[in-house]
């Protein structure tokens, strides 16, 4: 180990660690970075005196191959970005270009794009809390909060056909209704999710280790978290009441109750505390939706959006022409620029979407949370210690797919 | 267009905002690039815009000015949005960097030049952050193709 000659970093002075202080590399092959990030610390001890966080190991060109693809093709790629709460992206991603389009979808298929994204935002938090107690040692908590995970994921798939990869959205509706038992099987699982929940919550909250662990760790103020871009929980733990849910409501979000939980400390602790009880809310808004979901169709009537019925194309030549042109040409937004919002596992999801008239985006930017996020984390590290580093990168809750897209 | 918040930037900046629109209730100001460092300042600090949500840029290829940065504001107190953009022009293209105001623009202008190739004037650590050291042209410019090879590295060790 110690004849390895350090690797010379354009940042970093080596001849200035005379004093002592150390150059320690963080991943990217590293348990606790999930696999993709690699952090250069500087330590002094146990401490970090400096951290220079390194990205770019998944970067696939996302934005660059949806401005050569047809705007429904995109919608599989959007599954990729964040694919512990894939139906999040693929809502966002539908919104955005029924925005640009002007176009409103029934409001069953809004219904379902809610529920979809609520138990996203289930299986996202699920993910995050069980994989960062993994981490710092609470196995049995990853057990129970996965086997949560699994009975929504066999839930999502019933209805979408795909596990992490559903594609569920196209523009203008869905790619197919919901199965005919959803409405059961949901409150089954919900039923699973909340007792695994309720064990988890048991096993951890209150848990002297796991609390010193996150309690105090990875700190960070409200000025600094806004001035940082910081959204979703990582923000609302400093205490900024701000959810896109309940700021802009898109979809049907302002027909059902909710709150929206706050920490006050901006730790570790408290982001753990507000994904807990984000949970709880969503397992409510998903509950009102099921109740309340109306009959009807699902895709917007108009053949220009959303493909016709079989039926109709083999009877009739003005679908079989708007088959054809929507599979070849697909949708043509107007030329125009908009930006859509949801609020996704880890705060704001953005697509910014600019057409020029013809059937493929000009360019379509995604607005990633955990970007914001993952460039905090210098700041939320620094002075802390080397082991802390797991916790707050586990809270942070980085997504290789949507960070580096 | 009757809004408040277009008519107050471009009552404050007469001469530099170039257009306003609305397309889809999204409400935008298009700005010369000179003019932009002051007028975040000015959403940032007198109309309450505390968020930088999100910054990135766009290529127009044939047209001139090429590049355009678009940057998307949020206020929490007002709950309001707003997009700033600034045309930046093909060759040499610079602009000023927002570092200064919101701690969060510097990984954002990062991927913009990493892209797109735009300087960042001000920026501290203007370096490539999803591409490698070594990587050829930005590849979010139009005339990237995009199946072009890159040309292999040594081994380092």
């Amino acid at each position: 180990m110690t004849d390895k000659k350090p690797e010379p970093q354009k940042n970093w002075n080596l001849e200035s660690l005379e004093d002592g202080r150390m150059v320690l590399n963080m991943g990217p092959s590293h348990p606790a970075m999930h696999g993709i990030v690699r952090v250069l610390l500087t330590v002094q001890g146990e401490r970090v005196a400096a951290s220079d966080v390194e990205i770019g190991y998944l970067h696939r060109g996302f934005e660059k191959t949806c401005e050569n693809v047809t705007y429904n093709q995109c919608v599989p790629y959007t599954d990729r970005l964040n694919y512990v709460s894939p139906f999040i992206n693929n809502v966002g991603f539908a919104l955005a270009v029924e925005k640009l389009m002007g176009i409103e979808t029934p409001a069953r298929c809004q219904y379902i794009r809610v529920i979809m994204s609520e138990l996203s935002r289930l299986t996202d938090h699920l993910t995050c809390i069980g994989a960062n107690a993994m981490e710092l040692s609470a196995f049995t908590v990853y057990f129970y909060l996965i086997n949560a995970r699994e009975a929504l994921y066999k839930l999502t798939d019933s209805a979408a056909g795909g596990r992490i990869t559903p594609a569920y959205t196209r523009v203008g509706g869905l790619t197919r209704d919901l199965p005919p038992d959803f409405k059961k099987n949901a409150a089954e699982t919900l039923k699973i999710v909340r007792r695994n929940l309720a064990d988890a919550g048991a096993l951890l909250t209150r848990n002297r280790i796991f609390y010193d662990r996150l309690h105090n760790t990875g700190h960070i103020s409200k000025e600094d978290a806004i001035a940082l871009s910081f959204t979703g929980p990582a923000l609302r733990s400093t205490g900024v009441p701000l959810d896109v849910r309940k700021a802009t409501p898109y979809l049907v979000y302002d027909r059902f109750d909710f709150d929206i939980p706050v920490g006050s400390n901006g730790d570790n602790y408290d982001r753990y505390l507000v994904r807990m009880e984000e949970m709880q809310q969503s397992i409510r808004i998903v509950e009102q939706a099921l109740a309340q979901l109306p009959d009807g169709p699902v895709n917007h009537p108009d053949f220009g959006v959303s493909l016709p019925p079989k039926k109709e194309v083999y009877e009739n030549i003005e679908a079989l022409m708007a088959h054809f042109k929507l599979t070849f040409e697909g949708v043509k937004p107007p030329k125009g620029e908009v930006y859509q919002a949801v609020e996704g596992g880890n705060g704001e999801v953005g697509f910014y979407l600019v057409s020029d008239g013809t059937g493929k985006p000009w360019r379509l930017r995604v607005r990633p949370p955990c970007f914001s996020l993952t460039g905090g984390l210098s700041q939320m590290i620094q002075g802390g210690y080397i082991a802390d580093i797991v916790s707050t990168f586990g809270q942070i809750n980085m997504i290789g797919g949507e960070l580096e897209r | 267009m009757n809004s408040y918040l277009l008519d107050t930037i471009k009552g404050k900046f007469p001469g530099e905002v170039l257009d306003t629109h609305a397309f889809r209730g999204d409400e935008t100001v298009v700005i010369k690039k000179e003019a932009l460092l002051k007028a975040a300042a000015f959403l940032r600090d007198e109309l309450g815009f505390d968020f930088l949500m999100d910054l990135t840029a766009a290529d127009y290829l044939p047209r001139e000015p090429r590049y355009e940065l678009v940057c998307h504001f949020y206020s929490s107190r007002h709950n309001y949005r707003l997009r700033l953009k600034c045309p930046v022009e093909g060759t040499d293209p610079k602009v000023a960097s927002l570092t200064s105001l919101w701690a969060g623009a510097n990984w954002f202008e990062r991927e913009v030049y990493d892209m797109f190739g735009l300087m960042f004037e001000g920026h501290p650590d203007l370096r490539r952050i999803l591409m490698y050291d070594g990587f050829e042209g930005h590849p979010l410019r139009k005339d990237y193709p995009l199946k072009k090879r890159q040309p292999r590295l040594a081994h380092r060790d």
